[in-house]
Order: C-alpha cells, then structure tokens, then sequence
C-alpha cells in the first residue's frame, strides 16, 4: 500500500485522449489500479484521477511523460499528506427474510444511503477513503453481495498552492 | 476563400516552406495527388517504391536539413507501410509530419475498404497524431502539427485525413501560425551549482547526443571542450556534432564505440552529458557507468532527466542557450594529467592495419578522403553501421543519416535518397550490407527516376554479421539462419533496376572504380566482397562495462 501513489490530470475532452493516457501506463508497464474521469466546468477540459503502484522513481517519470503528451494540459503527482481523496461505491446486496436491520445499520455506521430497497436486495451508496470502501465492503460480504461498483479514488490537493484547474495559463490558450 | 480540405493541405506545406514531399499514391489520397499535380510548379513530390520508403526518405530529408520531413500515404496498407518509419523518426527525434489519407468519414469504423485505425496504430511512435474529422479544424491541425513535429524534442506527427474531408469545402484564411512559448528556463540556483562541479573537477568528459545538432549547440560544446579540457565522446546519434579532426574528440562510446571514449567516460569525475538520453546500447551497466562520477544532464527533455541516469544537476531547456549561460561564467581550466591520460587511450585506437588489406576499415577511411568533407552519408544497420561509425570520419555536422534508436535494417536507401534531394542531389554515400540493402532495395527505382548520384557501398560478405558476431561470442557458434546463402548478383541487379555497379574485392579495384568516377545522374553500387568473418570490435557486451571490453578476438582490454 506503501507505493501506491495518485496522479491528478486536466486533459483535453476529446476522443481518444483516454488512449492515449492508457496507452502511455502500458507502455512503460505502469500499472493502472484506478482511474476516474470526467468532465471539468469548462467542456473542453476532462479532470482525470489515476492511481498506480510504483517506487519514487516511477512516479516522476509517470508525472513527466504524462506531461509531453499534448493533450495533457497539466498532471500532478498528489502526494502531500492534506490530499484529499475519496471513492464512490454502488452496492447490491442480498436481504434477508428475517429482516434488514443489521444490513442498514451497517450501511448508517459506513455513512452510506440507501438508494433501492427490493423484495431480496438493497442498494446502497458509500462514499469515502479507498480504506473506509475496503473495510465496509468486508464487513458486507458474510450478508452476501449480489454485484457493485467503484468509481476509482477522486482526489484533489489540499490548500490552494497546488491547483489543477482548466483556466489556469496553459498550452492551449 | 472556399478551398476543398485536399487545397489547404497543398497551401499549409507549401506556407510551412516544404518544397519537397515523398509519398505514395492510392484510393483515399486521390484528392490531394489531384492538388500535388496542380500544384506541381510550387511544391515536388518524389514518388517512391514503397511507403516505407518514403517514410525513411523524409526522415533522411529531415536529418540533413534540420526541418520537417513530409510523407504522404493512402489509408490502410500505404498506412501500415509508414510505421517502421514514423517508429525510427520518434526513436531519433526527428522532425515528420505525416500525412495518411482515410476513408470517408462516414465510412469510418465499418472495417471498410482499406481502412486501419491508423493512429491507434501508431500512437505508442508518434510524438501526436490527429484524424480530421471536420475540414473546418484542418487548417489549425496542420500547422499545429508542424508545429509540434519541429519544436521542444522533435519528434514525427500524423494527420489522418479521410477521403470527405479532403473534398469538403470551406473558408480558408490561411493566416494561422504557430509561435512558440518562451522555453522554460534553467535557474541561477541549478546555474551556480552546476558551476561548482565542474569547478571541482579534475577530469572532466562531454558526452553529447542528438539533443546537441537539434539545438545546433555545435560550437558551444567545442567552446566548453576548450575551456575546461574535456574531451568529448559522442553518442551515434550525436557523431557529427563536432569535427573529427578536432583534438579532443574521441569518437562514439558505448557498446562499439572507440576504445578512449569508453576509457575516459569510465575514469572521469564529471559527466557533463549534453542532449543524450543514456541508452542501453551507450552506457551498458548504468551502476557502473556512472561508479566514479557525478552527471550534469542538460537535455530538452524533462522526462529524460533521471531516465536511466541520476544527475546531481539537472539543466533541462534548450542546449544552446545553457551552454552559453554555462560559457560566460567558466573560467579557463588547464588539466594536464587530464589530458595526457586521454592522449594515452587515444594511442589504442591508431589504427595499426595494413593498408592494403581489404577490410571494413581501410575500405572506409579510403572512402572517406576520397569524397568531399560536406558528403551526406547514410548507413543501414548491422556491423557496416559500426563500422562506418568508427572508421569514418566525419568533419561536418549533419552528415551522418543513421538509425540510431530503432536499428532499422532497410532504413539505409531510402534515407540517403531523401539525404540527397534534401542536400540539393549532391553525390551521396550509403553504406548497406546485403542483408540490410535486400530488406529494401526496391527503392532502387527511385534512386534511377530521380536521377540521384548515390554510391552505394555494399559490404557484401554473405552473412547477417552483426547478428552471426552475436552467434560466435554468445551462442557458441550456432550460426541459426545467418548463414545466407543466396546467389543475388548485386551488379546485375543494380542494372536491372536501370543503374549500374562493379564487383571489388581489393583496395585496388576500390581505388580503381574512384579513379574512374561515378555518374552524376544516378546510382552506383559498388558490391565489396568482405570476408564473412570479419567482427566489430571494440565491443563491450551488453550489460557490461568498459572493464569488460573486447578489443580483438578472444582479447580483453589492458590499461
């Protein structure tokens, strides 16, 4: 867990730039454990959140090739300790016939919600630390889960000395 | 004005001041043939035998004039064709911009006709790439893209342009241009120390690359060679950046480099590495390679420093400019011991051959003073390439076309034609072996329509010899498919193509056929039979060190 680094990025919101990004952790053998994006306020700008494994010197060089591709407007190693990073989890678990007590209790203890109560599942959103996802998705296995779905970790520095943003001066204004 | 997508690609190059473009014809590029013919008073295009061979010859075009190289393809296979070339320009950083058509854009993602995706293809090779889907965005893609193919660490761009958009109308203003941002500069701080290594320093060495011609930062690196007593060793893709005349020039290090280059990077306290990115092949055992001294790494490219090396200064921005930063503030320092110990290794590398011997090396040399200094030479890959980088002498920056990164056999031909038209048709040398030369000798053609006086010099020897060198020291002499065996009559063939070429096998035959001259409209091949055994040495073996360094069969190397 130690080398598990998080790079965040403001790219150009075109086809085939995720490819491109990709294409690049491939080919140098970097591996890819998470990676969320989406739109920015301005359309023509995507924020990525991309979490890999590596040693100090992979990072930087994750970090700099990242930025010679052209459609990366800006990437930057998130690594101070006030970076804050969360993750989105969508959850179906089986109920019981005995009740749902203890499933939702779960769920409030974890800071979950409750999207969808079926006849024999719930849903159930969670949001927080990949730890705190880790921990709660544990604790939901003996209930039995049915399928879900994580968004990958969403990160943005601490403070305001380090900001991503797509109007900052880049290359392509 | 209403131009179609097919005009305004014509007007960008001719505005981005290309006057020559190698290409090949077909189905999804017929709009923009149709453009080159009406345009064919402002702009040539060179024709070649196939795609692969235009792309080498654009790559040659650009080495030799320092600005973009142009190919033209059709969809599919003529896109295909271009990879090996577009893969051998990124890996060299060479300025290309290439131009591939498609099919229609409504045809696109059907698996129609000729239809590949082009730039998933080619994304890992290209520094970026572009399908135009809208004939409005082609004016600012392409000029972005010679942009980008010329500027920072150059590199080959792709433009895929379907068929639609090729005959698609709209405004074109043609007044787009791309400029530069100020590149980033080094600081006082990373200045001042870097001063004081070199301060520091007994034993100075430059190690300069590719970076040092991109930067045309030529004369710098003799200034500062001067300035601190440091001698300079040069990477293939750097060789002609200095004069080999000049006294502290040591020729290429690395795995087949020259005996003092390797000696001196090995004893030196400071590296002072100018536009080189350490490969493999330059620096076998990165642990020991840099054992006994500290790294200056000046380079372009941020991502390059720290790549394989650690440098205790990091000086990443345009070489010129740095050295020059570097220039006014360094005193003049005198290394006697330094230079005496380098005057010493020098000594291994006289060469002690016979003269009349017909070897790779006398060939070589006689070669080399028989042809004018500014000569553009290329060379295939393969023990010849070796050969020609450590017998041959080049006086003038940028004339060497070589295949440094990928060592694509095939690459030769069609690099020195694009040498030649891009050194105004002045007689050029290419130095093939026959295994190397069969890969594309198709382009033999081009050569005799174009008229190109290009002397080919074939190390004919009968044998894959730098693959079969590798067999002999490491695989016990298990000559797997190296052994060739074919009957290709090289002169015959050479005259079969419309041009024409002699047999030599001895330096008088050799000194014969320069005495009596070669065309100046066309190739000559000169069909030099060597001796299938001949080795490439020095040579340290991959991963290894200069302590490992094999100077002659069996031999290792003795301070």
């Amino acid at each position: 867990m130690n080398d598990r680094f998080i790079v965040g990025l403001v790219v150009a919101n075109h086809h085939g730039v995720l490819n491109r990004i990709a294409g690049l952790y491939g080919k140098r053998g970097y591996n890819i454990d998470s990676l969320a994006v989406g739109e920015t306020e301005d359309p023509r700008f995507s924020r990525m959140t991309i979490v890999s494994t590596g040693n100090r010197n992979i990072r930087t060089q994750v970090v700099k090739q990242l930025n010679k591709l052209h459609d990366v407007v800006r990437a930057e190693l998130l690594d101070a300790p006030d970076t804050i990073s969360v993750e989105h989890l969508l959850i179906k678990l089986k109920t019981q016939e005995t009740g749902n007590a203890e499933v939702v209790s779960l769920i409030n203890r974890y800071g979950g919600k409750i999207l969808d109560l079926g006849e024999h599942f719930i849903i159930a959103d969670v949001t927080g630390s990949t730890q705190h996802i880790h921990a709660f998705i544990t604790q939901c296995i003996p209930f039995g889960i049915l399928e879900l779905c994580r968004s990958g970790s969403l990160a943005l520095s601490g403070g305001t000395e380090k900001i991503l943003s797509a109007h900052q001066k880049n290359k392509f204004n | 004005m209403n131009c179609s997508g097919a005009q305004i690609l014509v007007e960008e190059l001719i505005k981005h001041g290309v006057k020559t473009v190698f290409g090949y014809p077909g189905g999804a590029v017929l709009d923009i043939y149709d453009e080159l013919y009406r345009n064919a008073h402002r702009i040539e295009h060179i024709i070649s035998a196939h795609e692969q061979g235009a792309a080498h010859a654009a790559d040659g075009y650009a080495r030799v004039t320092g600005k973009p190289g142009v190919v033209i393809a059709t969809s599919g296979p003529g896109a295909t064709n271009l990879v090996t070339g577009i893969a051998n320009a990124y890996l060299d950083s060479i300025p290309m911009v290439a131009i591939t058509g498609n099919v229609a854009v409504s045809l696109l993602g059907r698996d129609s006709f000729q239809e590949v995706d082009i730039i998933g293809i080619t994304q890992p090779i290209v520094k970026h790439s572009y399908i135009v889907r809208k004939v409005e965005e082609l004016e600012f893609v392409l000029s972005e893209a010679f942009w980008l193919a010329s500027t920072g660490r150059k590199g080959p761009v792709l433009v895929d342009i379907p068929k639609s958009v090729q005959k698609e109308l709209c405004e074109y203003p043609g007044s787009r241009r791309h400029s530069s941002p100020p590149s980033s500069q080094v600081s006082d701080l990373d200045l001042t120390e870097a001063l004081k290594f070199i301060a520091n320093s007994k034993r100075p060495y430059i190690y300069c690359g590719g970076g040092v011609l991109a930067a045309e930062a030529e004369e710098e690196i003799v200034s500062l060679s001067q300035r601190l007593s440091a001698p300079v060793g040069l990477s293939m893709m750097g060789l002609t950046a200095i004069p080999a005349s000049y006294p502290l020039n040591l020729g290429m290090s690395g795995m087949h480099g020259k005996y003092a280059a390797s000696m001196a990077q090995s004893k030196a306290d400071l590296i002072l590495a100018v536009g080189v990115r350490f490969s493999d092949r330059a620096t076998g055992n990165v642990a020991e390679y840099t054992k006994n001294c500290t790294v200056i790494h000046i380079d372009i490219d941020e991502a390059e420093i720290g790549k394989n090396i650690t440098s205790v200064v990091e000086l990443c921005g345009d070489a010129k400019a740095i050295l020059q930063k570097l220039l006014e503030k360094l005193p003049l320092a005198r290394q006697e011991e330094w230079l005496e110990t380098v005057a010493a290794y020098r000594k291994k590398d006289e060469c002690r051959e016979k003269e009349l011997y017909f070897t790779p090396g006398n060939i070589l040399r006689y070669i080399a003073n028989a042809v004018p200094p500014e000569t553009v030479v290329a060379t295939d890959v393969g023990q010849h390439q070796m050969w020609t980088m450590q017998h041959y002498r080049f006086e003038r920056t940028r004339t060497l076309l070589t295949s440094g990164g990928l060592g694509a056999m095939g690459f030769g031909l069609g690099a020195s034609i694009g040498g030649c038209v891009g050194n105004e048709k002045n007689p050029t040398l290419l130095f093939t072996g026959d295994g190397s030369f069969g890969m594309n000798l198709n382009e033999l053609a081009t050569a005799v329509s174009q008229q190109l006086p290009i002397l080919i010099v074939l190390f004919n020897n009968g044998v894959l010899g730098m693959v079969r060198q590798w067999q002999y020291m490491f695989y016990e002499e298990r000559y797997s498919s190296t052994t060739l065996g074919r009957k290709t009559d090289f002169v015959q063939l050479a005259k079969a193509f419309g041009a024409d070429g002699k047999t030599i096998h001895s330096m008088d035959e050799l000194k014969q056929a320069f005495s009596q001259g070669f065309p100046s409209d066309g190739p000559f091949l000169l069909d030099c039979r060597i001796d299938g055994n001949e080795r490439v040495y020095p040579m340290i073996p991959p991963g290894g060190s200069v302590k490992d360094m094999m100077m002659q069969q069996g031999g290792e190397a003795h301070e």
